[in-house]
């Protein structure tokens, strides 16, 4: 699936839901299923420190696509976290560059994108994005 | 009841408004308060009718404003029951407060290897002025700790005081816990000693009566903002034995008295402290906050806030998981609490969704929160427009939000 037809399908899930309460028991939800963060990769260089919460995110290069790994302390941040990677991580590093994230205005989590919310997600696609550019720049050498 | 709450929430036009689709309850009183229509109308009214650039002009409208503002000096002067208002300085909140004294007394008084005493519960605003200062000057700062309970150890405290110590500055109130802090004894003890005290009084101002001159203390610094007053505009109260001591802070028009390139001499008090152009216009809302708080009574508004205090943690309590942060014995309407092992963030996030107005976080005092190894709490700060409808409603949200959390 493309990173577009990935949105799409996230968007839909959420549209099931017309009550906030609910969108975000699916995002607890998709928090608590996010596959363990290996505690290695627990480190300063993969933190994103924010206001209230923080978030841990690691990628790593396989076959020419980037698998990330991602955390956070706050449950709902985590459901974010977890949208994220099931959108993004498993490309190559291209397809994120190129990659216009349109899901989170759909999904109505638009204010989590405020920039002033070093927690939000506008920090968290920057890392991604710097992870995919590094990972390009060796692939080019 | 002492006083009429459908009437008084009358006063607050944003109380009634839908937030996410829920009524909104706002209990977020101890980050800023909301104004009632007498403060807005003051405000407003000054720009329809009197604005003009104060101390000035000779004409009509300067004069006017001029004294309107001026009323107000020694409006807040008799709030406080300061001895003269030439000691109520204006400023931009608590936080210009502590660093026009940070900067003023600590260049005129301060000398290397001088100590100042803080508290652990202190707001950053009430600490990092002094640690700027503390760099400057080569100057050392001490802290008093907090109990498990959330009260100052004043054994710790007696114990920092020496011959070095040359100000202590302590919260009148704490923001995250409610605590309220002995300051009479605090400042008996350290005037034995010989020594000046501060007191942030960014959380009292609106919960108790304030009587700088039974407090004896040096200085009190507030916001307007947290006493529903307008926004922009606080004070600084100093003893004027200090002020006139005390190097001004801020260079400008209005706080000299001749200005040439072979010297500068500066105003007399209040206005040394004063430079520029003040706030005015929130300076006269400020003086419709006092009028309106004096109108309901700050002991009728104590009464009503503690009722509800008691009233709530009890509800609270029965909710699942709840932990409260701080048990001090004496205290405002103030509660902090976590939710099981739910992070504050979580926990905020939700009830914003069903409508409800709280603060998550660290409530800028980090060196508490370290202190309890906590990241954050979740604070319920209440006021006296709210009810216990609202507590209610908060405790069934708190019960849905533990379950999901859970
Ligand atoms: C105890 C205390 N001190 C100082 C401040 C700072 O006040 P302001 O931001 O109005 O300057 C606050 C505000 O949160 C406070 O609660």
């Amino acid at each position: 699936m493309t990173i577009k037809e990935k949105q799409q399908e996230v968007i839909e899930e959420f549209s099931a839901f017309d009550d906030w309460m609910d969108k975000y028991s699916l995002l607890i939800e998709l928090g608590n299923e996010l596959d363990s963060f290996d505690e290695a990769n627990r480190q300063q260089q993969n933190l994103i420190e924010g206001c209230q919460s923080k978030v841990w995110l690691h990628a790593e290069m396989n076959d020419g696509k980037i698998e990330i790994q991602g955390d956070s302390d706050a449950i709902i941040v985590k459901g974010i976290v977890a949208l994220l990677l099931r959108v993004l991580s498993g490309h190559t590093p291209d397809e994120i560059l190129d990659s216009d994230l349109f899901f989170i205005d759909e999904i109505g989590l638009k204010e989590h994108l405020s920039p002033t919310r070093s927690n939000g997600l506008v920090a968290m696609v920057r890392q991604i994005k710097a992870y995919a550019l590094a990972f390009k720049a060796r692939q080019n050498k | 009841m002492a006083f009429d709450i459908r009437k008084i929430r009358d006063d607050f036009p944003i109380l009634h408004q839908d937030v996410n689709g829920k009524p909104l309850v706002y209990l977020d009183n101890a980050a800023t308060t909301q104004k009632p229509l007498q403060v807005i109308d003051a405000e407003a009214a000054v720009y329809k009718t009197i604005n003009s650039n104060i101390h000035r002009g000779v004409h009509h409208l300067s004069n006017v404003c001029t004294e309107a503002f001026e009323e107000v000096r020694k409006k807040t002067a008799d709030y406080i029951n300061a001895e003269s208002s030439d000691e109520v300085i204006f400023t931009r909140g608590t936080t210009e407060s502590v660093n026009l004294l940070s900067s003023s007394f600590g260049e005129t008084f301060l000398k290397e290897g001088d100590e100042i005493i803080l508290t652990e519960m202190e707001h950053h605003s009430n600490i990092v002025p002094w640690q700027l200062l503390a760099q400057r000057r080569g100057v050392t700062v001490k802290v008093v700790p907090v109990t498990d309970a959330g009260e100052l150890d004043m054994q710790g405290f007696s114990e920092l005081l020496n011959e070095k110590t040359s100000l202590v500055a302590v919260t009148h109130i704490s923001n995250v816990l409610g605590t309220i802090n002995p300051v009479e004894e605090i400042i008996a003890l350290s005037h034995t000693a010989g020594v000046p005290v501060m007191i942030d009084g960014a959380q009292a101002i609106h919960h108790v009566l304030v009587d700088v001159q039974k407090l004896d203390c040096d200085f009190y610094a507030f916001s307007g903002h947290k006493m529903y007053a307008p926004t922009g505009v606080g004070v600084l109260y100093g003893k004027r034995k200090w002020l006139q001591q005390m190097n001004p802070y801020q260079g400008g028009g209005e706080m000299i008295d001749k200005v040439s390139f072979s010297g500068t001499t500066f105003n007399d008090l209040p206005y040394k402290f004063e430079a520029g152009t003040p706030n005015y216009a929130g300076v006269i809302g400020l003086g419709a906050a006092i009028d309106y708080l004096r109108n309901i009574g700050l002991e009728d508004v104590w009464a009503y806030e503690h009722e509800l205090f008691e009233y709530a943690l009890k509800q609270m309590s029965a909710v699942p998981g709840i932990r409260f942060v701080g048990q001090a014995r004496h205290h405002t309407s103030v509660i902090s609490f976590l939710l099981g092992d739910a992070h504050p963030f979580d926990v905020g996030t939700l009830l914003d969704k069903l409508g409800f107005a709280l603060r998550t976080g660290h409530h800028c005092a980090q060196p508490l929160m370290d202190r309890f190894r906590i990241s954050g709490t979740v604070r319920a700060s209440f006021a006296f427009y709210n009810t216990r409808e609202e507590v209610d409603n908060l405790v069934e949200a708190l019960k849905r939000v533990a379950m999901m959390l859970g």
